[in-house]
């Protein structure tokens, strides 16, 4: 049986690492903020403010042949997976140089490199295509996995359960992992499930399943390989609930009718980032000049990717159509239509 | 030549595809063990194995966006959704990702996707079995929609659907799969893009699609007898349209009938007759003319579901109401 | 200092009602602060700062409505020196910056090249055949020439050609006499000797090539106005232009109603024989609707002629700008003196109407004079 807790070397380097992942997620979605509120950025804008844990605790574990679904509350994922900050931040603004040529925004990044397939605004929506994803791999005999990231929302959803008995059924390598922010919008997850434990609904397809603390990035981490590797293995399905916090609104236009300060205070004690940070300080693995360093480089990471996307260009009204169908000459009908 | 039915010809088209490429995969709902619900895919699953003839649970959602899915990491699957009337269920997957994934994504993904269904009413199976939404999807960017009404067309539209690296929709009309006729030995793939003109005429043209493609021309032998010769045009891709054949046709005859079993409001046979409104309109001697089906659910009783839908009879008086009083 | 403004909150958005500052001037706030409460359809949302520094003055007001990017307030950065009090700046019209350049309408998809010939509206159609209007005759204004209802209507009600005549002409004259002062002479012309030589010079030649004694008196009028040149021009603007050439505007009426007066270009010039070609086929033209516009235009001065019909005097309208008009009456045989004796001869009236702001009566009779002995010497002319 692998140790995988030993394979995750919890040494200063690698401890950084992370640190600097969750604090450039985090400042990324924090200038998005300011963006949206200046009209920068426009339409839907979900943040990952105190979930960054799960992407880069996650992303540690999958690998680049690897395929990646996630939702559209994906900057993190993006961030996390190794997709630029000025291409991502060229999407929101909608700009050519974006991951999507500006196409898709916020709720839509796609990247062929990284296998990043979306970025799916309908909840669950993605499920089924992680499925599918993964039985081609199964199919060409290739020993990758899909890691699938949905919400607690996904549960409730036919999609949802429809995947997960697809996935057991026909023993596809597909890594679930539900990041439980509680929260399916505005509704409480006492409020939409009967079986508020979501590692039973995968259970009952037959899938392994177990709860990871979400607002830990090394026990995600941790968690994530060990899933991974299970799946590699045995080319079944595997299911963690990563049981986090979203500090902030479902998205930028939200009063947060349906939760109190007092809960949303009581989490913030939990963040991800000052939980690590101060693990790091108790354990002298961060030095007094780590944070600054790590906050300036981002900074000038981040300015540079706004820099960027600002001075980038607007795709011309000509293409509009550009891109609906593939464009081919066939008999007297030309191009797409 | 042989003697073949539609069913046997899409079975064959299938096995071929099979054969030829190794991407390519069936799943749907008894497409294995039970032979295919109309029998299209019968010994498919002993000759190709269980791994690539796919029984799938009822789980229409997943299994066509699995299908999406393995479309997207390099496979060429064949989804079968039993019915037209049970592919509502998965519209989202369909409409929301495979229709949209190439253009959100700023052209970097292609979705390679067959999805084949049956559709439309003339057994007496009553409003839930009966449907004919072939226009849902023909109202779609990001897709293609085509209606092989022809042996030849069942045949060979499969493969260039296979090969074509965008979603094609294949709607079979139920009543066609024992449809019986000649293939020519060695017949194969065929054009996805272009209508065809099956019976030329002068007088009026015929324009209709799947079966009703089988009831225009029934109706063109009746015009013959009073000496109105109709042109029929079987529509064979529902999206893109090819406008070209249509105004060629209609320039010549100055007359339209579209025939479309799905219901008249909101049709396809209103789009065509929006189109030949615009590219036409100087052209035309008389309003083009529609047969759909009737503003009720298709109900069972069968002189009931028989004057739901379109018939050649219907056909016949459409047309000569285009051509003002007889004597 | 930098502004604190109403930020977008969501897509559909476009303003939003200030509720209360949680803050006051003088107070310090740091990026990523809560410092005000504004209400949203959706409800009261708490708005953060993004700049660090001094909250100075305060611009929105419980209860105001302020558009999206509207500035709520002051915030006096660190290391900036407190500002003298300043009015609040007026509310900003928009505050969002560079939108995307204004869109061309995607191009429309392309459409099947329409048959050749002319298109009609069906609605035309039904038009034309009610009203019983000739399609080919019409000019379409519809899309890409098409014929329209409009187009039909229009051709309803247009005039005849002859009505439209009988306007321009009745126009032209009350003109004239309205603002030219007429004068009016008129001479017997004994034609006799005309009639006697061209009666000889026409044995010479065939029925085609006859010369009418119309163009004798073309001629006469053409080459006495040599010396009386006030009568050939225009009156324009106030002034006489005389005219260096001749062009005589022969009047002929036309066999459906209404009158031409088209021009024989330097009839001066012109021998006989030339000038009587002009004139047929001047006639002929005129008759059948052949004539150039500046035939039309550019007569100096008109002659015109009952000829075999009418009265044996007329009294003539000038066209304007021309300053003249001669008339001839019908030729009818009366006594003539000669030589003591009282003699039948073939006589002739000749009658001159004269624009008096030009010419007057004296040089007029001299003119009608000089025509008359002009046409006792018809091999001169």
């Amino acid at each position: 049986m692998i140790d995988h807790a030993s394979k995750v070397h919890l040494d200063r380097k690698h401890l950084l690492r992370l640190l600097r992942e969750m604090l450039r997620i985090r400042r990324f979605e924090e200038r998005c903020v300011e963006l949206y509120s200046g009209g920068k950025i426009r339409g839907f804008l979900h943040l990952y403010i105190g979930e960054e844990a799960n992407a880069v605790g996650a992303m540690q574990a999958i690998g680049p042949k690897d395929a990646v679904v996630t939702t559209y509350r994906e900057h993190g994922h993006a961030l996390a997976r190794g997709i630029s900050a000025r291409a991502l931040m060229a999407e929101m603004f909608g700009k050519m140089e974006g991951t999507s040529r500006g196409r898709g925004g916020s709720m839509h990044v796609f990247d062929a490199a990284t296998r990043f397939y979306g970025g799916n605004a309908i909840v669950a929506g993605g499920m089924p295509l992680a499925v599918g994803i993964a039985l081609a791999a199964k199919m060409r005999g290739e020993r990758n996995i899909t890691a699938c990231f949905f919400g607690d929302g996904a549960v409730a959803e036919g999609a949802f359960h429809e995947s997960l008995n697809l996935a057991s059924l026909w023993k596809l390598p597909v890594l679930f992992i539900c990041e439980n922010n509680r929260y399916a919008m505005g509704t409480a997850i006492e409020r939409a499930q009967a079986q508020i434990d979501l590692t039973k609904h995968a259970e009952s397809y037959a899938i392994r399943a177990e709860a990871v603390d979400g607002m830990d990035v090394v026990a995600v981490e941790v968690a994530t390989h060990r899933a991974a590797d299970l799946v590699r293995e045995t080319g079944e399905p595997y299911f963690l609930e990563n049981r986090t916090y979203r500090f902030r609104a479902h998205s930028m236009y939200d009063p947060e009718l349906y939760r109190s300060k007092a809960e949303v205070e009581e989490w913030k004690k939990r963040d991800p980032i000052t939980l690590l940070e101060a693990w790091m300080r108790d354990s002298n693995l961060l030095h007094p000049e780590d944070m600054p360093k790590l906050e300036a480089e981002v900074a000038a990471e981040i300015d540079d990717a706004v820099a960027f996307a600002e001075a980038g260009q607007w795709e011309p009204v000509a293409d509009l159509c550009k891109d609906v169908m593939t464009v081919r000459k066939v008999g007297v009908l030309e191009a797409a239509k | 030549m042989t003697t073949t039915t539609y069913r046997d010809a899409v079975r064959v088209a299938h096995r071929e595809a099979l054969q030829r490429d190794p991407r390519v995969f069936l799943m749907g709902e008894d497409v294995g063990r039970y032979g295919g619900s109309y029998a299209c895919t019968k010994g498919l699953i002993e000759e190709f194995g269980p791994e690539r003839i796919r029984d799938t649970p009822l789980s229409e959602v997943a299994f066509v966006g699995a299908g999406i899915g393995a479309a997207l990491a390099g496979m060429r699957p064949i989804v079968e959704i039993m019915t037209v009337n049970f592919s509502m269920l998965a519209l989202d997957q369909i409409v929301n990702n495979a229709a949209t994934i190439r253009h959100m994504s700023g052209g970097q993904f292609s979705i390679p996707l067959v999805i084949r269904m049956a559709t439309g009413a003339g057994r007496q199976v009553a409003a839930q079995h009966s449907h004919s939404l072939e226009s849902w999807y023909a109202h779609v960017p990001g897709i293609r929609v085509v209606a092989p009404a022809t042996l030849a067309d069942a045949r060979g539209m499969l493969w260039t659907a296979l090969e074509d690296p965008d979603p094609v929709v294949i709607f079979e009309h139920a009543m066609l799969y024992s449809l019986e006729g000649d293939l020519p030995e060695g017949s194969g793939s065929v054009d996805i893009d272009r209508a065809a003109v099956l019976r030329p005429g002068r007088d009026v043209t015929l324009i209709a699609y799947s079966e009703n493609l089988h009831k225009a021309l029934a109706a063109a032998e009746l015009l013959a007898q009073d000496r109105i010769e109709a042109e029929v045009i079987d529509l064979r891709t529902l999206r893109p349209l090819d406008d070209a054949t249509i105004m060629t046709s209609v320039r010549k005859t100055r007359r339209a009938v579209v025939v479309d079993e799905g219901w008249r409001s909101g049709s396809l046979a209103a789009e065509i007759a929006a189109r030949i409104m615009e590219q036409a309109f100087y052209d035309l001697d008389a309003p083009v003319g529609r047969v759909c089906s009737e503003e009720v659910p298709i109900p069972y009783p069968k002189h009931l579901e028989d004057a739901a839908i379109p018939q050649p009879h219907k056909i016949v008086a459409t047309v000569k109401n285009l051509f003002g009083s007889h004597g | 200092m930098v502004e604190f403004r109403m930020p977008s909150l969501g897509a559909d958005m476009e303003a939003g009602t200030f509720v209360e500052w949680l803050k006051k001037p003088g107070d310090r706030v740091s990026r990523g602060e809560i410092i005000a409460v504004v209400e949203t359809q959706k409800g009261a949302i708490e708005i953060e700062v993004f700049q660090s520094g001094t909250l100075e003055t305060l611009i929105a007001k419980p209860g105001q409505k302020l558009p999206v990017g509207a500035p709520m307030a002051i915030i006096r950065g660190d290391g900036e020196a407190a500002a003298a009090f300043a009015p609040p700046p007026a509310p900003a019209v928009k505050a969002l910056e560079t939108r995307p350049p204004p869109a061309k309408a995607p191009v429309a998809p392309a459409l099947a090249t329409p048959s050749a010939g002319i298109h009609t509206s069906p609605a035309a159609r039904r038009r034309a055949a009610e009203l019983g209007i000739d399609l080919q005759k019409l000019v379409g204004t519809g899309p890409d020439g098409a014929v329209t209802s409009a187009d039909v209507e229009r051709a309803a009600a247009a005039p005849s050609a002859a009505a439209a005549m009988r306007q321009a002409i009745g126009a032209a004259m009350a003109r004239s006499k309205r603002e030219i002062p007429h004068y009016y002479l008129a001479h017997s012309i004994d034609l006799d000797p005309c009639l006697r030589w061209l009666a000889s010079e026409n044995e010479k030649r065939s029925v085609a090539e006859r010369i009418l004694y119309g163009a004798l008196l073309l001629k006469a009028v053409a080459l006495a106005l040599h010396d009386y040149p006030e009568f050939n021009g225009y009156y324009v603007d106030g002034a006489f232009r005389p005219s260096a050439q001749i062009h005589l505007g022969v009047a002929v009426a036309l066999p459906k109603g209404g009158l031409v007066a088209p021009a024989i270009h330097d009839a001066d010039r012109l021998p006989l024989p030339q000038l009587m070609v002009a004139l047929r086929d001047l006639v002929n033209r005129a008759r059948r609707g052949g004539l150039r516009s500046s035939e039309l235009a550019d007569s100096t001065i008109t002659v015109t002629s009952l000829g075999e019909q009418g009265a044996e005097s007329l009294f003539p309208v000038i066209y304007p700008p021309q300053v003249a008009i001669f008339g001839f009456g019908m030729v009818l045989d009366r006594p003539w003196v000669v030589d003591g004796t009282v003699v039948p001869r073939h006589v002739i009236s000749a009658s001159l109407a004269g624009d008096h702001r030009v010419s007057d009566g004296h040089r007029g009779g001299r003119f009608l004079t000089a025509v008359a002995q002009m046409l006792q010497k018809p091999e001169a002319l």
